[in-house]
């Protein structure tokens, strides 16, 4: 497309205008951080007159407390993710995978599943655009296993709730599971379960030369800014209700009842919990505050993270939109594959952290 | 102008071609919109993360919902 006169052209200036404007939103972000636990401590306790001790004194300050810092800390991650996802593309990330081979290839996979910015509801294009590049099916898995697993808005609810460890944990745990499953589905030699279809389309070059230009820092703030929009927009009722029950159970439902049900010792915790995450898809908002109060009454950290990744990477949408390209029997086998490595995950860390 | 939204039907998809209308009309531009939702005809496009945009022809957007300022660029006018 050419570009009409009077548009201003890209020379680059030494600072991009909206940098101060970052600059300025990011020391807000810091002090607003810092201020919140104070500023809570002093409302609930002080100026409303609540006993730290009693059931509303703990289940109002778990309410309103961590309702703005993961409300914040979901603006700043959200925003900082797709300022950097901003230079990534699925074309990028395909033609870095092109020619790679099963093992470097599923490592660099999971990792670029992470870093793309994609929506599952990309899936079909993303299968077929990969598999007729040569990328190897097992390494396409890959790619489709950890781009959902390692979920932005899960981590950050992880980190807010449970603390920075238990989302390394998570992050870590999630690109290993997704590295392996997708080589192992790859030894199988499963290509004959991929739709004929896939092989056969004609696949197009994509963005033009002069629309693939290098966005300026500005649209790429704005897209971070509208990304925060869409996700906040979307989650913000399941979280006030999540963290709602979640504070009512912190205050008032007693440790004893859900130490019977999930600590490590129940052989059986982590499969129910696996049962219970896969319905629950898309719900992460409302779910984990939830369990962040379960938390705190002691259940097993390896329950916790099978739980969250059955929620967030076995989606049955997912799923049925993959059942265009591939046949029920490769579905089937890549829930097995997958399913199993998250029970795998959950009673390992139950055995090392329990 | 003829615009093609290529996507199989997902959320964000009608609002990419709602957005475009949008603007299209505040811009007082003569704008066809056509939403393509068949696979074949998206890959052919080279398209591989939906929502996509084609504008006579030529694929100048791909990947997620673009931003409002975005398409008032890529409408011109």
């Amino acid at each position: 497309m050419s570009t009409p006169s009077g548009v201003t052209s890209r020379t680059r200036r030494p600072v991009d205008p909206s940098w101060p404007w970052v600059g300025a939103a990011t020391l807000a972000w810091i002090a607003a951080y810092r201020t919140i636990l104070p500023f809570w401590n002093w409302a609930i306790y002080d100026a409303l007159g609540l006993d730290p001790a009693s059931h509303w004194g703990q289940a109002a300050h778990f309410f309103f407390y961590d309702t703005t810092k993961i409300l914040l800390l979901l603006g700043g991650i959200v925003f900082l993710v797709a300022v950097l996802r901003s230079f990534m593309s699925v074309a990028r990330t395909r033609a870095l995978l092109g020619g790679k081979r099963e093992g470097v290839g599923n490592v660099l996979a999971a990792g670029l599943g992470v870093v793309t910015p994609f929506c599952s509801c990309s899936a079909v294009p993303a299968f077929i655009g990969f598999v007729t590049a040569g990328v190897p099916l097992g390494v396409t898995l890959s790619f489709l296993i950890a781009s959902p697993m390692v979920d932005v808005v899960a981590v950050t609810l992880l980190y807010g709730l449970f603390g920075w460890r238990i989302a390394a944990l998570y992050v870590v745990s999630g690109l290993v599971l997704a590295t392996l499953a997708g080589f192992f589905l790859g030894r199988l030699k499963l290509e004959r379960h991929v739709e004929g279809f896939v092989y056969a389309m004609q696949v197009g070059s994509g963005l033009s030369v002069d629309a693939d230009a290098a966005p300026t820092w500005r649209e790429r703030f704005a897209g971070g800014l509208d990304e925060v929009r869409t996700v906040v927009g979307k989650i913000w009722p399941y979280l006030l209700v999540g963290i709602g029950v979640g504070a009512a159970i912190h205050g008032w439902v007693p440790e004893s009842f859900f130490v019977r049900i999930a600590s490590p010792d129940n052989v059986f915790a982590v499969p129910m919990a696996v049962l219970l995450g896969i319905p629950l898809y898309g719900n992460v908002a409302g779910i984990l505050p939830l369990v962040g109060a379960l938390q705190a009454k002691d259940i097993a950290m390896g329950t916790l993270l099978a739980f969250m990744m059955a929620v967030v990477a076995l989606s049955l949408p997912e799923m049925i939109l993959l059942r265009q390209v591939l046949k029920p029997r490769l579905i089937a086998v890549v829930i097995a594959v997958v399913g199993g490595g998250i029970l795998f995950t959950g009673y390992l860390f139950n055995a090392i952290l329990g | 102008m003829n615009v093609k939204v290529l996507g199989p039907g997902c959320a964000n998809c009608s609002a990419t071609v709602a957005l475009i209308e949008q603007v299209a009309k505040a811009k007082g531009l003569d704008v066809t919109i056509e939403k393509v939702e068949d696979l074949p005809s998206i890959m052919s496009y080279g398209v591989m993360a939906t929502p996509g945009v084609v504008i006579d022809g030529s694929v100048v957007h791909a990947g997620g919902r673009p931003t409002q300022a975005k398409i008032e660029q890529l409408l011109g006018g």
